[in-house]
């Protein structure tokens, strides 16, 4: 296996972008990645692209030939291939342009994740995002997506005594974090008492428990570590790339709040890089719902079983906290366009380590940990990145 | 939902009647029917034999929906839940004939028939179990 490192990354503003379209977004992603990696078209083996669900959102599917046609590559005959995990969708392109390039098929590869929400209506939106669940044995019954994750929040609470304030200070955090990124949909702090007040989506979860619909794109370069030099000067390595499932329905898991498809991500990562979860300096994780990051920075093993909403509570996971956690803002407040989210994530990780995160820079960060998740948690990838 | 009536129409057993199946080879019980055993695989092909379950159960965790996909705003607020069944599996309902506070983990349940969903589109009705507190 050979050594990976992102040599790029771009990133549009995440957002409701109405003047923009699908095939811009991505373009615009890849074109900023592109010229930061000082690469031409001619330097790239493969593209990967991670979207969840253009055909539902933008009635388009084909979407890897696609993004090479709108990047201006269709003269070169890049091989395009589009990745589909629902929400995972970009941490599974990530892992394929990893894994091309460690098994020595390819040098450079341009990664990037999209989805245009926007363009639909909010309940077809909403709809949407529920493919990610067993339609025959979940969605049918009625249960919505921010059902199944109100239904770990409820069995989190009645087993570890979690409050619905701790809950909210995962939301407070996030648009604290949030509002220091240019890139974010919501660049605004938010009060506990309005994400306690929010209108009720789902009981225990309200609107401000739940990330939005976003449009927007993300990208990153990856090239094998011995030709880097050729193009940057400050290349951050992939020191592991983890991934797992379980099964589609929430009810049949082992556990209702522990998603074991990150506890196995996370043990292949953690093996491959030779590290244990303290020596993390910064995480990344998939907070689509407030509960959703207290479970991960659990199944991450940051923090025992049952200790999440503690551990937010005593501010662990803020910017100057001990761990600080989804400094990007996370999906709740630097928005969740689906299949760019993994993507954006291993851009946020990436800038962090080359200083590049402005007012939201973690200091002496040198190793960031990126975890994406697909449905209420059937698919995971987890990956770890170290400055150079 | 997305489908013609055939996807409907062929799960009907399952949705009708609770009809799992059962592992000849570890006696394990799976709702909905699994085509072999996880645990036994190999071993378990051509030994699964269907079962109707008993229908009754118990409260794992649940949520009551407030914003409800367009085939239920009808019916929003409404409580879902995850139940353990006697036999083992654990399935995803709506709980029906009490007061939506009344709702609680632990709670004993049982299966009652019920309509499911209109498909605004067709008008199709589709039926299936639902899940009431058991009198004691
Ligand atoms: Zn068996």
């Amino acid at each position: 296996m050979r050594d990976v490192v992102v040599i790029g990354v771009g990133l549009t503003k995440f957002g409701e972008l109405w003047d923009k379209s699908f095939r811009r977004l991505i373009a615009e992603a890849g074109s900023k990645a592109i010229l930061d990696a000082n690469i031409g078209g001619k330097d790239i083996d493969a593209m990967y692209i991670g979207s969840m669900s253009s055909g539902r959102f933008v009635g388009q599917e084909h979407v890897g030939a696609l993004v090479a046609d709108a990047s201006g590559f269709s003269h070169l005959h890049i091989p395009a291939t589009r990745v589909e995990g629902a929400c995972a969708s970009g941490g599974l392109a990530i892992r394929e342009g990893y894994l091309s390039i460690a098994s020595g098929m390819n040098d450079i590869v341009v990664v990037g994740g999209v989805e245009k929400m926007n363009d639909v209506g909010g309940n077809f939106a909403t709809e949407t995002l529920a493919t990610a669940a067993d339609q025959e044995w979940e969605a049918f019954f009625g249960v919505t997506f921010p059902g199944l994750y109100a239904m770990i929040a409820k069995r989190h609470m009645h087993e570890y005594g979690t409050t619905k304030e701790q809950l909210a200070q995962v939301a407070v955090k996030n648009h604290a974090n949030g509002a220091l990124n240019p890139y974010a949909q919501y660049q605004r702090e938010i009060t506990l008492e309005q994400v306690l007040n929010a209108t009720m989506v789902a009981r225990p979860l309200g609107l401000l428990d739940c990330s939005p619909v976003t449009d927007g794109a993300a990208s990153v370069v990856l090239c094998a570590a011995e030709k880097a030099k050729e193009f940057t000067d400050k290349p951050v390595k992939i020191i592991a790339s983890g991934q797992g499932s379980d099964t589609l329905a929430l009810h049949s898991r082992r556990d209702i709040c522990t998603l074991d498809a990150t506890v196995h991500a996370a043990k292949m990562a953690y093996k491959q890089a030779n590290l244990t979860p303290s020596d993390i300096d910064l995480a990344e994780v998939h907070d689509c719902f407030t509960i959703a990051e207290i479970c991960a920075i659990e199944d991450l093993g940051f923090v025992e079983k049952g200790q999440g909403g503690k551990a937010v509570e005593n501010k662990i996971t803020t910017l100057d906290g001990s761990l600080p956690v989804n400094t990007s803002g996370g999906l709740k407040s630097k928005g969740h366009p689906v299949g760019a989210t993994g993507v954006a994530q291993l851009v946020e990780i990436a800038q962090q380590l080359r200083r590049e995160a402005e007012k939201r820079q973690v200091k002496d960060a040198r190793i960031g940990l990126a975890h994406n998740i697909g449905g209420s948690g059937a698919t995971c990838t987890v990956h770890i990145l170290e400055a150079m | 939902m997305a489908g013609g009536v055939a996807r409907f129409w062929r799960e009907i057993p399952q949705r009708y009647n609770i009809i799992g199946n059962k592992c000849g080879s570890c006696e394990r019980v799976f709702f909905p029917p699994r085509e072999a055993c996880p645990h036994c695989r190999r071993k378990s092909l051509g030994k699964m034999e269907d079962i109707k379950l008993s229908g009754k159960g118990e409260i794992i965790t649940y949520t009551i929906i407030h914003v409800g996909p367009e085939a239920f705003k009808e019916q929003v607020p409404y409580p879902v839940a995850i139940i353990k069944l006697e036999e083992g599996p654990q399935i995803t309902a709506q709980i029906v004939d009490c007061n939506i506070d009344e709702v609680k983990i632990g709670m004993k349940v049982e299966n009652t028939f019920r309509r499911i969903q209109e498909d605004g589109y067709t008008g199709a009705i589709y039926y299936g179990y639902k899940f009431k507190p058991v009198k004691e």
